[in-house]
């Protein structure tokens, strides 16, 4: 890929294309969930239990209703529908009615006329708890004497992997457990939506969400509509990343809407969305990685225990995720994989962007440059002789039929020149604009990561996404109107929308309908699975539109409409075997390499990530300035994971949800991101496409620890990493872990 | 009570405020002016970035009382029609526009450091814009539009 030039753009397929809601986004006019307003609406506020872990005696709404202004208060008693949602699992209330299992559960809901009377209302309401001991550790969660927290138990899934000797030996064995923490998506519009009553008995719910017609169908079910009268119209999202898989405050709204006659209007605080999604799981990871004096792997064993919270959420899939790509990118005949997820009273987790394969990435790589330094190898040799190419077969014994570059990717990262050895600024230093070193203490280190990630939905499930392409003239110019149920949540999906019908009918004006459930679905916006499914239904559709032009020019269709809906899907993948773990349970894989460079002060802890390089297999750049754009933002998660970013739980309560407490990486925090993009087409994805959200999230977090630990000789077994484990006294605090 | 303020050039008078709400919930639901975010109420995001009497302030942590009498700027009023304002063009032309809720709050920012420091050092402008976060680019092509806008500031000039 070449940088792209300012101004280039033509509009096609490969092209930097504008994004058609630049302009409103620039100049304020972009209307975000948050944004919405109808006169005469009320403010939805949720109540929320203040303990992890406890039973319910009642629920008592009428002081609320008492308060001037308020035009409802309502409980579990008043969900018409089905009582609990989720992903995969129906197990989540909408509102608690016996029983509390995570800090922050739904319990009530009130609706006022300004939020702030609302707010003072929803603390009037009376709920009489009994609280109860929480189940915090997840390693605890299948003990005998554990509390059941789930009729089935605490057991969400179970994902064993078996491949090749079960009993493998090997000349050189290193051995690690390592930790994860909870990261959290920290999107910057926080969970929101007006929910308007029809007056046909339906609601009309305008929502920031990922995925419209799974929350539709939920939010349908709980109201007792049929799905019809359920209509969900896709408001301005501010960032996603997995935390608008699930519901927030869907149903919620529409509840109130129903209830009052009247539009209802929720907007979640910062603190509140810390409590009103899913996050990442938290992980234990023990790993033995056996290989050959010359560094070849010979088993890799692993054990990964997933906290999965109160609820199921995306449990399942997140292990079975972790599970596959327990290895990583490598080459290894012999595996022995475990990954358990589990109830906890914790925190809810499901998605976010990388979904388990962030943490066993955190763990294999720390593996990979273990054995790397007991067979005497350089970081990025050892992972270049074992690299998966195309032809190899994954440890679910998946022979890889698309390009795989991996020593490719990590030679690039290696190969760049290293940056120069230490910049004047003392801004540049490790403690930043806070001036704590003159460089007194300060040591260097370059440490590499290199991700593996499935794309699109895995496993068997029937994966797909339709499209519409309307084609007519108006003012005498041919006009293409594109219908889907995409999910525009700032990765530049409507952008690819247009390129796509430029490149495959030659229309310069396309016009990106609002997305809506009046389409089929498109599937949810993750997995990096978006342009590949959206592109290829609407490719198709174009494809049908072009057989009914039959080689007309578009200018001269007069009054005639073409329209054309395709439902498109990716090939078939199949579930796991559920004793082995084999099975083609991947539609394609995604590669990236990361090398950082960090500055580290050893009397202070602290860290400054110097030059972050990444190498990445595209397949193939659709708008090569998004491309750039997911990269460099993955990549800033990743490092934030590395070292800053964690939800702290005590005793199942969240000790720090704000932005002043759970840190994401500001400016000063970023390094000049340095790219390599590949285009190496996948011959069964559209265009060759291949998922890029998510690979540089999750090896820009192993290749910063790596470069810490390669200036500082700790260990650093947990993420992120902490001043005090870097310090003198972190010392004793790793050794007591 | 009332609030009296200058929005825009534009005279805009608010009735029925709570002594409580902030500036920026006044804009947002009072005045109808979105444009200025809210995702953190607190200060540390910069999402809600307005001038103040010429002065950028994170409009949530300003009590509207206190915008009594004055001149506020939103992102709302940095385009000259449909000509955009210089820092708005480079976002769109950088790609430094990905979700978009980061963006009202950094142009103004941006807009704000430009007008003070027209040719800024790299490490100037990672200082000058540490206040507003942004969680979809890692920074880079905000910093590329930055860079533009302060060339294209210059040609201007010249």
């Amino acid at each position: 890929m070449t940088t792209p030039r300012v101004g280039e753009r033509t509009g096609r397929i490969g092209d930097s294309t504008a994004r058609p809601d630049g302009t409103p986004k620039v100049t304020g006019a972009f209307a975000f969930s948050s944004d919405l307003y109808l006169t005469g609406m009320l403010w939805g506020v949720t109540v929320r239990a203040p303990h992890p872990r406890a039973e319910i005696h009642g629920v008592d709404v009428g002081p609320a209703l008492a308060v001037r202004g308020v035009a409802a208060a309502l409980t579990a008693e008043d969900v018409p529908g089905r009582a609990v949602y989720g992903l995969d699992v129906p197990d989540q209330p909408v509102l608690a009615r016996d029983t509390v299992r995570y800090q922050g559960e739904p319990v009530a809901l009130v609706a006022a006329d300004h939020p702030e009377t609302a707010r003072r209302a929803a603390a009037e309401v009376a709920v009489d708890y009994t609280v109860l001991e929480p189940l915090t550790d997840p390693r605890r969660a299948l003990d005998d004497g554990s509390p059941q927290l789930h009729p089935g138990g605490n057991l969400v899934r179970h994902v064993p992997i078996r491949r090749g000797d079960p009993q493998p030996t090997a000349e050189v064995v290193v051995t690690g457990e390592y930790t994860v923490g909870m990261q959290d998506q920290a999107f910057l519009g926080p969970e929101s939506g007006l929910a308007v009553p029809a007056a046909d008995g339906g609601v009309d719910l305008y929502i920031a969400t990922q995925w419209l017609h799974v929350d539709r169908d939920q939010v349908a079910a709980a109201l007792g509509l049929a799905p019809e009268l359920v209509r969900l119209h896709l408001s301005g999202v501010g960032g996603a990343f997995g935390a608008r898989e699930d519901l927030s405050m869907q149903i919620h709204a529409c509840l109130l809407a129903l209830r009052t006659g009247r539009p209802v209007k929720m907007v979640y605080s910062r603190e509140e969305s810390f409590f009103g999604h899913v996050h990442r799981h938290p992980a234990i990871l023990r790993y033995e990685h056996g290989a050959t004096r010359e560094g070849r792997l010979v088993y890799v064993k692993a054990e990964i225990l997933l906290d999965g919270g109160a609820y199921a959420s995306t449990s399942q899939a997140v292990a079975g995720n972790a599970a596959t790509h327990a290895a990583g990118p490598y080459e290894v005949p012999n595996a022995h994989v475990d990954v358990y997820a589990l109830y906890t009273n914790n925190p809810p987790c499901g998605a976010m962007r990388g979904f388990g394969a962030v943490q066993a990435c955190f763990g294999y790589e720390s593996q990979m440059d273990r054995l790397a330094a007991a067979c005497g190898l350089d970081p990025a040799e050892i992972r270049i002789r074992n690299a998966m190419r195309e032809g190899s077969a994954a440890i679910t014994g998946q022979v890889l039929d698309f390009p795989a570059p991996v020593a490719e990717l990590v030679r690039r990262v290696r190969d760049r020149p290293l940056p120069p050895q230490r910049s004047t600024d003392l801004r540049a230093m490790p403690g930043g604009v806070g001036g704590t070193t003159h460089g007194e203490d300060v040591v260097r280190g370059v440490g590499y990561g290199v991700s593996i990630k499935n794309v699109c939905f895995s496993e068997g499930f029937d994966d797909f996404a339709t499209a519409r392409v309307r084609l007519e003239v108006t003012g005498g110019e041919p006009v293409a109107t594109v219908f889907t149920a995409a999910c525009e949540v700032g990765q530049g999906l409507v952008t690819v929308q247009e390129q796509v019908v430029r490149t495959e009918l030659g229309v310069d004006r396309v016009m990106i309908a609002p997305a809506d459930t009046s389409v089929g679905g498109a599937g949810s916006s993750s997995a990096s699975r978006q342009t590949y499914m959206t592109t290829g239904a609407v490719r198709a559709a174009c494809a049908k539109v072009r057989d009914r032009l039959a080689g007309r020019d578009p200018a001269s269709l007069g009054d005639e409409v073409i329209d054309a809906t395709v439902e498109w899907r990716h090939r078939p993948t199949s579930p796991l075997d559920p004793v082995t773990g084999q099975g083609f349970a991947h539609v394609q894989y995604a590669f990236a390499a990361h090398r950082a460079v960090v500055d580290v002060d050893l009397g202070l802890g602290l860290v400054k990530v110097v030059e972050l390089a990444t190498a990445q297999d595209v397949g193939k750049a659709v708008n090569p300035l998004a491309v750039a754009g997911q990269i460099h933002g993955g990549s800033a998660q990743g490092l934030g994971l590395a070292l800053m970013e964690e939800i702290q739980v005590r005793d199942g309560e969240i000790v720090n949800p704000s932005f002043t407490d759970y840190l994401i990486p500001t400016v000063l925090d970023m390094p000049p991101m340095s790219l390599d993009v590949l285009e190496l087409a996948d011959p069964n994805a559209p265009y060759g496409v291949r998922g890029v959200g998510e690979p540089p999230t999750i090896s820009s977090t192993p290749a910063i620890v790596a470069a810490v630990r390669a200036a500082t000789g700790r260990n650093l077994n947990r993420v992120p990493v902490r001043p005090e484990h870097i310090t003198a006294e972190g010392l004793s605090v790793e050794a007591g872990r | 009570m009332r609030v009296e303020l200058t929005v825009n050039g534009e005279p805009q008078v608010a009735d029925d405020v709570w002594e409580g709400e902030s500036l920026l919930y006044v804009l947002r639901e009072r005045l109808g002016l979105p444009g200025a975010k809210n995702a953190c109420e607190q200060g540390e995001c910069g999402s809600c970035t307005v001038y103040l009497d010429g002065t950028v302030v994170c409009a949530c942590l300003v009590a509207a009382g206190q915008a009594e009498g004055a001149e506020v700027v939103t992102v709302e009023g940095l385009a000259d029609g449909d000509a955009l304002d210089p820092v708005q063009r480079a976002f769109l032309d950088a790609g430094a526009v990905q979700c978009g809720f980061c963006t009202p709050g950094l142009v103004v920012a941006v807009h704000d450091l430009l007008a003070r420091t027209p040719d800024p050092a790299e490490a100037d402008v990672r200082e000058a814009l540490a206040g507003n976060l942004c969680r979809c680019t890692g920074y880079e092509h905000i910093l590329a539009a930055v860079r533009l806008a302060a060339e294209r500031g210059g040609e201007g000039r010249s």
